[in-house]
């Protein structure tokens, strides 16, 4: 475990810029909103098909980071690169080939109120829809709402499922595009604790079934533990403490601890 | 303020009336940045929607959908309304044009402040009032929700499907709902004309059609063109823009009704000018 209370040595110093398992990578990321500086010098490196939590207090910009990632918000300094590539600095057409390799679970589900479920689940195919027959689509979309347990849920409206069954479309409209990172923005919050649970065994059914590389944002221990094989903790807009749960379970900063109290 | 000088000695009252003034300084600027601020975002706005308007792909069926939505669901609202209006403008008027011994005139003078004012004038503004609230209050809802952003992550132009669509539905939809709006309109004064009178409907409409003329009809329909695209463009720039949560999606709906009600004189007066000006 690396930790200190400015800012830790995270495995991007380190980096082999050949390693081809390194997906995201961050440096001297920053982040201002007027004089608020959200991320203040953030450091690191995520790897091919691993699960990295985020935790930290409200506030203190773990959403912006993603957000940053899936191309929401610009960076106003650092690098960051995805599959190797410095999207600051590429082109509408390369930076749109690489968002399209990113799928993002927003906090509140952000599902098309307008929009059956299926209309929800083909919105994202709509640029495909001339190259997609009438059964390949159906079956994506079969194919999406079975690996989220929503095989019944086809012709309803948003407003007719729960918050899980909400969270769970969410998942499937982003995994219909087949996406090779996911970001998990809170994909816990206002569930109950049984519902949190299967909320945290599809995002473990997502990685093994789809080999993606995570990032969950979460407030969630329970979460947490079982889904991340590393955690980050956010203090000040920096990468405050490092490692797996059982060390940061352990770390000597109660501050650190006191997240998994 | 006045209050708070009285009560203070004469060097305190100078130091309260110096801060008094930086104050308002500081509103002005403010109040005067913010309008400018404004100005600018609408018009980077603006050309943002012609941009995405000409490039392709078009949203032709997002375009068919939100017509349906805008143009037919408005439809019995404008036509109760026009109706209203027609017939409310006609029983006004009998007195005045009786004083004079010109009732006869009736008809015609109905038609042509119907069809060259009142109408188009009267239906945009109801139209800001359902349609521009609408489409502000939903936009700035999908905004709350994230969903804007989520159609952006999933490769998608929220800006083409959302925004282009709906102003052109606006502007394409309006006119015909004058149109509309101002037949109810006639038939509202064919109704108010016969409560006092016996006016058959072949004269009735031909004293109508004797006195209208291309010049009242045609710039009276193009200037809706131009409502219901400010109308279209200011909810959807509202909405679009909105970012102060919940509250923000009431303040979109409040201030694109507000705005796209003063765009709608604004764009009226510089239309009658311009039409008396072809007109001589």
């Amino acid at each position: 475990m690396q930790e200190n209370t400015t800012n830790i040595e995270t495995k991007s110093k380190t980096i082999d810029k050949q390693n081809n398992d390194v997906v995201i990578e961050m440096e001297h990321l920053k982040k201002s909103f007027g004089k608020n500086h959200v991320l203040r010098d953030i450091n690191l490196v995520v790897n091919k098909g691993e699960n990295l939590a985020v935790l930290g207090q409200s506030g203190t910009g773990k959403s912006v980071l993603i957000k940053c990632i899936v191309g929401l918000i610009d960076i106003d300094d650092g690098k960051l690169l995805i599959f190797g590539q410095d999207i600051s600095e590429l082109k509408n057409k390369k930076l749109v080939e690489i968002q399209k390799k990113i799928g993002f679970l927003f906090q509140s589900g952000a599902l098309y109120d307008s929009m059956t479920v299926r209309e929800n689940l083909e919105f994202p195919l709509r640029k495909q829809l001339n190259r997609l027959s009438k059964e390949e689509l159906d079956s994506l979309i079969k194919e999406s709402l079975h690996d989220v347990g929503l095989d019944k849920a086809i012709d309803k409206t948003p407003s007719e499922l729960s918050g899980g069954m909400r969270k769970r479309l969410g998942l499937a409209r982003t995994l219909i595009l087949k996406p090779e990172i996911m970001l998990y923005d809170e994909p816990t919050t206002g569930l109950d604790p049984i519902t949190s649970k299967e909320i945290s065994n599809l995002i473990l059914e997502v990685q093994r079934k789809y080999h993606t590389t995570s990032i969950i944002i979460t407030h969630d221990i329970e979460c947490t533990k079982l889904t991340a094989d590393r955690i980050i903790v956010i203090k000040d807009g920096i990468c405050a403490a490092e490692g797996t749960f059982d060390e940061l379970e352990k770390s000597a900063d109660p501050w650190i601890r006191s997240f998994f109290e | 303020m006045e209050k708070i000088i009285l009560h203070k000695s004469q060097s305190e009252n100078k130091v309260t009336e110096v801060v008094i003034e930086e104050s308002v300084e500081v509103v002005k600027d403010s109040m005067f940045k913010k309008f400018f601020l404004e100005v600018s975002s609408l018009t980077t706005f603006t050309l943002r929607f012609f941009k995405e308007a000409i490039k392709p792909p078009y949203e032709f069926n997002e375009l068919m959908k939100q017509s349906f939505l805008i143009g037919y669901k408005s439809l019995p609202l404008i036509a109760i309304t026009g109706f209203i209006i027609g017939l409310v403008l006609t029983i006004q008027s009998r007195p005045t044009l009786a004083k004079f011994g010109s009732e006869s005139l009736l008809p015609a003078m109905v038609a042509v402040s119907l069809i060259r004012e009142i109408g188009p004038v009267i239906t945009a503004l109801i139209f800001a009032g359902k349609v521009g609230s609408g489409i502000g209050a939903e936009l700035a809802s999908m905004n709350v929700t994230e969903q804007i952003d989520a159609m952006q992550v999933s490769d998608n132009n929220p800006f083409k499907y959302l925004v282009v669509t709906r102003v052109l539905a606006a502007t394409l939809m309006l006119p015909i709902l004058v149109i509309l709006a101002d037949g109810f309109g006639l038939l509202g004064s064919f109704v108010g004309v016969n409560i006092k009178g016996d006016v058959s409907a072949y004269l009735f409409f031909s004293q109508i059609f004797q006195s209208l003329e291309f010049n009242d009809l045609i710039p009276a329909i193009i200037k809706t063109f131009f409502f219901g695209y400010a109308i279209g463009l200011i909810g959807s720039y509202k909405g679009y823009n909105s970012n102060k949560g919940t509250e923000g999606v009431g303040e979109a709906a409040n201030s694109a009704v507000v705005l796209s009600s003063l765009m709608v004189f604004i764009i009226d007066m510089i239309a009658v000018q311009i039409t008396s000006l072809l007109q001589g």
